[in-house]
């Protein structure tokens, strides 16, 4: 009994040894040398492995952090944006470098044809999913650049940070949102984009991406961007450009100065947390309002006129000037409405 | 004795309610929209300007690349715009609008119903008339048919099919074609044989058409080597590859053409096209189109210029029913519901079918319940529910491993999914997302 003890634990024993030796002579050939830094650089990550930065998850954007900071003694080109400023910083200071502070970014959802602003004029009833109704039809509201509402980026979004809003039936973002983009990935609109968050979270921006001329994106919804151009004449900056009867706010180039927002004939352009405005100008924009079908009952053949001479100038300061006074503003007023039906007619 | 096809297929109820209705000719409509890209391929490039005056039969159109079509102008009048036009999807295409004033005609062409037997052209020349008059299948895919009939090198066709199946329920205006343009079409089907310089030709005719398979039989009888073969009811009996397996027991290879089997299918409907192309010098400018439904007043058969909107053709019908759910242009298996009733009937429009707000719901989607009856019918031979699980998940890799791209879209599985799960959705996203990636591969 005793014999076969000692034998199995002799045995047993010799080959453990025997296995101890051959395992750390491997590992000693075989040995990868490992950038303890990496370690590190993952472990100030904030783990989400979202894909926001680029990469294929947080170890990877680590690894390539390191790698960049070895060769090239930077980190240009490589943002965590989930973790933000502060994550970058102490990923920078594992590695011994600096990086410049970034603007965050937030998700803009550039679409306003809720229920209301599009009302619905066919049914959909098939799968529910936007990459497939895209595939399919215009949509419910008529608008073949809008929001379907399906919720394709409420199921990409790994932050709970988009959901439909059951009342408009258009995604909204809460501010969990981290910027990582799956979101403008998943929809097959390119509706949604990463702007960003701007001082207090305030944000300029047009909230349409159709690029049809201004009668037939009227025609499915309210508060489409018809193209007028009137925000491109009003901007001191430059920020706006206007392209295929779609305008643009360059957020690097927007002071948020606000002057474009009451300008738009059919606030497509939206301001987000800003304090309200000064009583003046409010007064000013519901004054003029009820003003303009007179004005365009009037001389509305002289107003057109008017405004195609107008269109033609290439020196942009007078008219600048000019819209400042009540009177040629109500002039652009109601150009604006005339050329819409102008197009509609075509 | 009537042969089918063996893998899968359904049995939909059939509703030919308007197959005893004579075809009628549809009044001109007051502005036609003509729609440049009709067809499957590259759009054609337009060839006249805002305010011209043209004539019916007039070249509007050139197809420039390989596959792509001419498009005529179906009426006359003056050019009114060419412009971003509602299609049947909601999305705006490009289109010749045109203000109809008179129908006068484009000189060269034969009006006339007088029926011209003798084929003069050669081979070559066919194909070029064919190609010159803008023929494409009329069946519903749209493919250019001087395409088709243009053999590669290495391949030889022995057997020429025409599919005068009108699977689909409700649909029939290919069967009244051939009852009402038999012989036009039997030389036409003669002429596609030279075409394609084949001596055998077959015409496939489901068994629920019995008066076209007789008439058409009795035709036959003048033409040598053309035969027509009944066959039994099934769906989709009508599908290219279906109905080759169906007549001459030949199976098309996964990613292959027909023509690998030695195969070329036609429609019946572009039998006659051809024949009036090449005997009459009339380009496709019309097509007979079914205006149909339970609820519909006067459901019949219209002879439609091209270009002309639904709206009109459903007046003609009676008018917009009540309880209408959905119009769908094509039969209900395979057919679209339309997004705008002033979208324009083009060349690949079978029929415009009205769906009551019952019929046309759909049911409520509960869970799989593993009953592989979707696998059962499916004529491809997929797992539709396997297909629409990894799609869901997208797992488009597995997607394509499951050979999604072999799908017909027929639809045999969500009609028999007693589930009511929406399988073909699902399949077709994976064949547009799968088709996405493997054209990404191939640029690379």
């Amino acid at each position: 009994m005793n014999d076969v003890i000692i034998f199995s634990v002799a045995s047993l024993g010799a080959i453990g040894i025997a296995a101890s030796v051959i395992l750390y002579f491997v590992a000693q050939k075989f040995k990868v040398i490992e950038d303890p830094r990496i370690d590190l650089v993952e472990g100030a990550l904030p783990a989400a492995n979202c894909g926001g930065c680029g990469f294929a998850g947080c170890r990877a954007f680590a690894e390539a952090s390191v790698k960049q900071a070895e060769d090239k003694s930077n980190l240009e080109g490589l943002n965590c944006p989930v973790g933000g400023n502060d994550v970058m910083a102490q990923v920078a200071e594992i590695l011994s470098l600096t990086v410049e502070e970034q603007d965050p970014l937030i998700a803009v959802v550039r679409c306003n044809g809720s229920l209301a602003n599009s009302p619905k004029k066919a049914s959909y009833e098939g799968a529910s999913s936007c990459a497939f109704a895209h595939n399919l039809f215009s949509g419910e509201g008529g608008c073949p650049f809008g929001c379907l509402g399906l919720g394709d980026c409420v199921k990409s979004c790994a932050f709970d940070a988009i959901f439909i809003n059951p009342e408009t039936g258009l995604p909204e973002v809460n501010d969990k949102c981290v910027a990582c983009g799956a979101c403008v990935e998943a929809c097959p609109r390119d509706i949604i984009e990463l702007r960003p968050k701007g001082k207090k979270d305030r944000r300029i921006f047009v909230s349409c991406v159709n690029q049809e001329k201004g009668g037939p994106a009227k025609k499915n919804c309210d508060v489409a961007c018809i193209g007028c151009g009137k925000c491109v004449k009003v901007c001191p900056f430059d920020a706006i450009t206007l392209e295929n009867s779609l305008a643009y706010i360059d957020p690097e180039k927007c002071k948020l100065c606000r002057k474009c927002v009451p300008e738009c004939p059919t606030n497509a352009i939206h301001e987000l947390n800003f304090p309200e405005r000064k009583p003046k100008l409010v007064v000013a924009g519901n004054e003029e309002k009820p003003a303009r079908p007179a004005v365009k009952a009037d001389a509305e053949a002289v107003k057109i006129a008017d405004t195609r001479e107008v269109k033609k100038g290439t020196d942009p300061i007078p008219e600048e000037k000019a819209a400042e006074t009540p009177k040629s503003v109500e002039k652009d007023d109601s150009a604006s409405t005339g050329n819409s039906e102008e197009t509609r007619e075509n | 004795m009537l042969k089918t096809f063996k893998l899968g297929g359904v049995h939909p109820a059939e509703n030919k309610i308007s197959e005893d209705k004579k075809i009628e000719v549809l009044p001109l409509p007051k502005i036609a929209y003509i729609p440049i890209s009709q067809h499957l391929g590259a759009p054609a490039k337009p060839l006249v300007n805002k305010g011209d005056s043209i004539k019916v039969g007039q070249q509007i159109a050139k197809g420039e690349a390989f596959i792509s079509a001419n498009i005529h102008s179906s009426v006359s009048g003056k050019v009114q715009k060419i412009d971003a036009v509602i299609d049947a999807s909601g999305y705006k295409r490009t289109a010749v609008v045109v203000q109809v004033e008179g129908d006068e005609w484009e000189e060269g062409i034969d009006k006339t119903k007088d029926i011209k037997r003798d084929i003069t052209l050669s081979q070559k020349e066919i194909i070029a008339k064919i190609n010159e008059k803008g023929i494409v299948g009329l069946g519903g895919a749209t493919f250019p048919s001087h395409v088709k009939l243009m053999v590669p090198d290495g391949k030889k066709a022995d057997v020429l099919i025409i599919n005068g199946v009108e699977c689909e329920p409700y649909l029939t205006s290919d069967h009244r074609l051939m009852l009402e343009m038999g012989e036009e079409m039997m030389i036409g089907v003669e002429i596609l044989k030279r075409a394609l310089g084949v001596n055998r030709a077959v015409i496939g005719i489901e068994n629920n058409k019995p008066d076209a398979i007789e008439h058409l039989s009795k035709i036959a009888k003048n033409f040598s080597g053309i035969e027509v073969q009944g066959l039994k009811v099934k769906y989709p009996q009508g599908a290219e590859k279906q109905l080759i397996k169906a007549i001459i027991n030949r199976e098309v290879p996964s990613g292959k053409l027909p023509i690998e089997v030695g195969a070329v299918v036609n429609n019946s409907g572009t039998a006659y096209a051809v024949y009036e192309a090449v005997q009459k010098n009339k380009p496709l400018i019309e097509r007979v189109v079914t205006i149909t439904g339970k609820s519909v007043k006067n459901p019949g058969n219209f002879m439609v210029r091209i270009g002309t909107p639904v709206s009109e053709l459903i007046e003609a019908g009676g008018g917009l029913p009540d309880d209408t759910g959905k119009v769908i242009s094509g039969g209900p298996m395979m057919g679209k519901a339309l997004n705008s009733l002033e979208a324009p009937i083009v060349k690949g429009t079978s029929g415009i079918l009205i769906m009551q707000e019952e019929e046309a719901a759909r049911k409520q989607v509960l869970n799989c319940i593993r009953c592989s009856r979707c696998v059962s019918v499916c004529p491809m031979g997929l797992e539709p529910y396997l297909l629409e699980k990894v799609v869901m998940f997208e797992d488009f890799e597995r997607t394509e491993k499951e050979r999604v791209m072999d799908c017909i879209e027929c639809g045999s599985c969500q009609f028999t999914c007693p589930a009511n799960r929406p399988l073909l959705d699902y399949i077709r996203l994976g064949k547009n997302k799968v088709g996405q990636i493997m054209r990404a591969r191939a640029k690379k």
